[in-house]
């Protein structure tokens, strides 16, 4: 029953909060959906967690998503034991990477006075479930190797039966607990992320890549739009 | 052709005192919130020095403005890919420490510190963290240090200057310095607005009024980056930038910006600029040499029969056509040709002119008098050649003014002294009104201009000075459509929250 509750329950209360307050919040203080950068206030130490964060997270984020989204593709992408390996490899540096950035972002508001006076209670938790997340995920990768693989026959099939509505949990019931938090943590994640910084995630700028350079915004211009 | 108008500005540098009244003015009305007492959209900067924020010419080090690749124009930052790769970690962001940490006073301690042998003092607090600070620069921390080898010495201007020029600035007879006020030049081909990947920046199509819209800016921080005049600014505590809004709420109710209406000199002209929106970026693409006659050119005759025509299809409304026929900005750069923009290399086309100042001649005190003697003997030659003999090296105003071309600068000196001798011919006496005429002819002008510049220099009315109509949006409104209810949440600010953090 209880697994019911964690794995049922909570990842579809995750996601109806995530889009809820999202789009609550976007509609109705749009104002708030800012990246909150502190890097005009401290950026020597910035430099070495930011970007090499954000790079890692992304990709990690983006192979989870990929073997989700496409499994067939992602299953016989590892059916090679060279690449698997260096799937393997790959995501675990980047995981170090992600999980040592991170720790310099924790150290840097912990540190920095300024940094500190810009830093809410809801940064804390964010950083510090970020952190929790990152590095349960680097233990699973180090402890439970070739996740690359069985990702597909747990976790996958149980995130496919959420979406489908019919929801089967047989397969990550008994996984280790480790990486049960690991799953957990990410709906935790989906669930905080309307109420933090975090929204910033959603408002990726990509229309610049095809925006023409200037923006002239005309009140009203009769003559053109009669 | 695709006329717009645009409401633009003219510093007179030799009517600046440099009081600041203008940064105060402007400091109480909009930068008196948290996360924004560093920022003054209006600053005074002493030049030659390193301004605000320190060294902001320096684009090597800030990559602002754009620049000219084989015949392309590119923003000097990066590429849009280049946004968007640099987006967690801004390379060319000025950091707190290039403005200054902003700071208050203990105050309390005076009143509540127990009794002892000394006076008590109020030491600063930093305004960010709330502790106690040191002051290790703040506003106009150079101000007036302007032959100073500390501050003024690393001014980026003066690296064009031969070695005798910067010793001779140094020396402490011959030091010169000037006031350089400025503001977001409202450019008409905005970088700032360019290196937004958010699109957050704009520029208001009716009045030209460059603005950042608080609910789409998610602080990627490029325009700071992207603005050669760092004229945009972070708001560490929103999480917003922020920026000169030229009082856009004042202009709707017809009056001047705060920081105009304030001038203690009355070095400040507002008016409306008609220009071909089609031709921007082929200005932008002159070469260095050519940029403020290209910019010029840019600039449409208001009287012209085929501009108002082409004006009024764009939809440019009446009252703004009357006040560009009457605009003392058209006067001043287009039709006397005396006002220039400032850094025209950075290619944003700046809509904010500057008339540069007269500068003081060369002399040096002798048997402790000073001694003008030097400056090429009596009469009309001393007046004639104060441009040859002046302390400032025409290169240097070049570099601030003119791309480097000293020609234009020197064409603009030739009238301002012009006006000066045919003035003092008229007054004082000294000189006779043919040697005034002969003047008059190096400068390229005729009596009428001369008397024209005088006045509008010296004996402006405030209407002379601020022509542009109220930009009411209310009434436009209602003008264009007949409606107002329809409309009647399209005009003011937008927003009746706070623009400070909540989540």
């Amino acid at each position: 029953m209880f697994d019911v509750v964690l794995f049922v329950a909570f990842p579809y209360f995750a996601v109806v909060t995530a889009v809820w307050v999202g789009i609550y919040r976007y509609r109705n203080d749009r104002f708030s959906y800012s990246s909150q950068s502190s890097q005009f206030l401290e950026n020597r130490v910035l430099s070495w967690g930011s970007a090499p964060f954000h790079y890692a997270i992304l990709l990690i984020l983006g192979a989870h998503l990929l073997a989700f989204v496409i499994p067939g593709v992602w299953g016989s992408l590892i059916s090679d034991p060279v690449r698997l390996n260096i799937l393997e490899v790959t995501g675990l540096a980047l995981a170090v990477t992600a999980t040592f950035a991170l720790g310099v972002l924790v150290y840097r508001r912990l540190t920095k006075p300024q940094v500190r006076a810009v830093t809410s209670p809801a940064d804390w938790l964010l950083l510090f479930l970020l952190l929790a997340q990152v590095a349960l995920g680097l233990w699973v990768s180090l402890f439970f190797r070739w996740g690359g693989d069985w990702y597909l026959f747990t976790a996958v099939p149980w995130m496919t039966s959420l979406v489908k509505l019919r929801p089967d949990i047989a397969t990550v019931t008994t996984l280790p607990w480790v990486v049960k938090v690991h799953m957990l943590g990410g709906f935790l994640l989906i669930a905080v992320f309307p109420f933090t910084r975090l929204v910033h995630a959603v408002t990726v700028p990509i229309a610049y890549l095809w925006r023409p350079h200037q923006v002239v915004v005309w009140n009203r211009r009769p003559s053109r739009t009669k | 052709m695709d006329i717009r108008a645009q409401v633009s500005m003219v510093f007179h540098l030799d009517k600046c005192i440099g009081c600041h009244t203008c940064s105060v003015a402007c400091k109480n009305i909009w930068t008196d919130r948290e996360g924004t007492e560093y920022q003054w959209w209006n600053n005074v900067e002493t030049k030659p020095g390193t301004g605000y924020p320190t060294l902001w010419e320096d684009q090597e080090e800030y990559r602002g403005g754009w620049k000219l690749d084989g015949n392309e124009l590119k923003l000097n930052l990066q590429s849009k890919m280049g946004t968007l790769g640099n987006i967690f970690y801004n390379r060319r962001l000025p950091t707190i420490n290039d403005y200054y940490e902003p700071w208050t006073y203990d105050y309390d301690h005076l009143f509540t510190a127990p009794e002892g042998d000394d006076q008590p003092t109020a030491r600063p607090v930093s305004l960010i963290t709330g502790e106690f600070m040191e002051i290790e620069s703040g506003p106009n921390w150079d101000d007036d240090l302007g032959g100073s080898p500390v501050y003024a010495a690393n001014d980026p201007n003066l690296d064009g200057l031969t070695d005798e020029e910067r010793a001779h600035l140094e020396e402490i007879q011959r030091v010169v310095f000037f006031y350089l006020p400025r503001i977001c030049n409202h450019c008409i081909n905005p970088s700032c607005v360019a290196a937004c990947p958010a699109g957050a920046l704009y520029k208001r199509g009716e009045d030209g009024i460059v603005l950042v819209s608080q609910d789409k800016c998610r602080a990627w921080r490029m325009c700071i980056s992207g603005c050669p005049y760092k004229k945009v600014y972070y708001n560490w505590s929103s999480g917003k930038s922020e920026k000169c809004i030229l009082c856009f709420p004042r202009l709707e109710s017809g009056q001047p910006p705060a920081c105009f209406h304030s001038c203690v000199g009355r070095i400040r002209y507002l008016g409306v600029l008609l220009y071909d929106a089609d031709r921007i970026e082929e200005v932008a693409k002159s070469p260095d040499a050519d940029l403020v006659e290209t910019h010029r050119g840019i600039i449409q005759d208001p009287f012209d029969p085929d501009v108002i025509g082409s004006a009024r299809a764009s939809g440019v409304p009446e009252d703004m056509l009357t006040a560009a026929r009457h605009s003392p900005v058209y006067k001043f750069v287009k039709q006397w040709r005396l006002a220039l923009p400032l850094h025209p290399e950075f290619r944003t086309l700046p809509m904010l002119y500057y008339v540069p100042p007269m500068l003081p001649v060369l002399a040096k005190v002798r048997d402790g008098k000073y001694d003008v003697a030097d400056s090429g003997g009596e009469g009309l030659t001393p007046l004639l050649t104060s441009l040859e003999s002046a302390r400032m090296p025409l290169r240097y105003l070049a570099s601030l003014f003119s791309a480097g071309n000293e020609d234009v600068v020197t064409d603009v000196y030739r009238k301002l002294i012009a006006v000066r001798v045919y003035k003092r011919a008229e007054s004082v006496g000294d000189v006779t009104l043919d040697e005034a005429r002969e003047a008059l002819t190096m400068g390229n002008l005729t009596a009428g201009e001369a008397e024209a510049i005088f006045r509008l220099t010296a004996l402006p009315s405030v209407e002379e000075r601020f022509v542009v109509p109220p930009l009411g949006r209310e009434t436009a409104v209602e003008e264009q459509e007949g409606d107002t209810y329809t409309h009647k949440r399209e005009a003011g600010f937008g927003t009746r929250r706070a623009p400070a953090r909540r989540w």
